[in-house]
């Protein structure tokens, strides 16, 4: 039986960063996915974090649905790659998103992403995100590196985690 | 979702032309659930159909379909009953994805349901449940599009993830 579901690479953060980067990603898969699971040193429950493809952070647009444990909405924001879990969030809580990433390596089509990101903390403030992305610059390009950025002015904290895994389609 | 051997794909296309439809038949039956994956976008704004059955396509309406979902602007939720057609997209699949993960999908006591996630980035983004009341066993799926056409470079994969 063939091995299609396979991890690229692992990172788990031992200090604090503003970002983390998978670069040389190989040309080998069908489709990417990045799972992370993150907090962040803001001073918030829970906020933005954003996804970049080969260092661009051009030519990005999102809608999104949401829910906060108390109403939905949707909305619109470029680059957007899930909720953060933040600062003021129950102490040890960290966010599970899924950001998949099909047919990442063609060079002729704009790049769509699916984003499942939840931020649960057991209190009035949590979230659940959807999220549909797309990545359409003027030329286009396989994608070669994925990066995942906090919101402005915060860091992912010690502990946060993000694997990257690529899936073949034979 | 587990990862390793439990994922494998049973099969995949991507079109070399534009076409209306693409067709998985003889689907094997020895995984737990199936997940397929649609990547590419449409001539023209349309919704994606799916249709699932034993042999061939169900077009009777035995299909429902319940919609969460989000225009940008706007949260909604809706459903659908007793339709010939599932909607795995609504509205302006334009460099679009569709994942759908069909659940129990080779038991015959049960009727079906499907999760699907849409992300049309230009459009919606959602996840909805389908439900196809039949309790065969599902070995052929089609995709499909009906005022319009599947681009080139459009690509369809279908795998089978394993409990054991």
């Amino acid at each position: 039986m063939a091995n299609t579901y396979t991890l690229i690479e692992a990172k788990t953060l031992a200090s604090a960063v503003a970002s983390v980067t998978f670069s040389s990603i190989p040309q080998t898969y069908t489709d990417i996915k990045c799972v992370f699971s993150v907090r962040t040193d803001r001073s918030s429950f829970g906020s933005y974090c954003f996804v970049s493809f080969n260092g661009s952070s051009s030519n990005f647009s999102a809608r999104f649905i949401g829910g906060d444990g108390s109403s939905a909405a949707s909305g619109t924001q470029s680059q957007l790659a899930g909720i953060e879990t933040d600062a003021n969030a129950t102490a040890n809580t960290f966010n599970n998103t899924e950001l998949y990433v099909p047919n990442y390596i063609s060079t002729t089509n704009a790049k769509s992403y699916s984003v499942d990101s939840v931020s649960e903390n057991n209190g009035s403030t949590a979230f659940d995100y959807l999220v549909a992305g797309l990545w359409n610059p003027a030329t286009q390009a396989a994608i070669t590196s994925l990066g995942i950025t906090a919101e402005a002015g915060a860091n992912f904290v010690s502990g946060s985690t993000f694997y990257l895994y690529g899936i073949s389609n034979s | 979702m587990a990862a390793g051997s439990t994922y494998t794909p049973l099969a995949n296309t991507t079109l070399a032309s534009t076409q209306t439809e693409v067709n998985f038949t003889s689907i094997s039956q020895i995984y737990t659930d199936l997940v397929l994956v649609v990547a590419g976008s449409t001539t023209s704004a349309t919704s994606l159909f799916m249709r699932v059955g034993n042999g061939s396509v169900d077009t009777a309406s035995n299909y429902s379909v319940t919609r969460l979902y989000g225009s940008g602007s706007a949260a909604s939720s809706d459903n659908l009953t007793s339709q010939d057609v599932m909607y795995i997209s609504t509205g302006n699949f334009t460099t679009a994805n569709t994942i759908v993960n069909l659940q129990n999908y080779s038991n015959t006591t049960t009727y079906k349901t499907m999760i699907y996630r849409l992300n049309m980035p230009a459009a919606f983004v959602g996840a909805n449940v389908n439900l196809w009341r039949s309790t065969s066993a599902i070995n052929t799926i089609k995709v499909y599009v009906t005022s319009s056409t599947l681009t080139v470079g459009s690509t369809f994969t279908l795998y089978g993830i394993a409990a054991a």
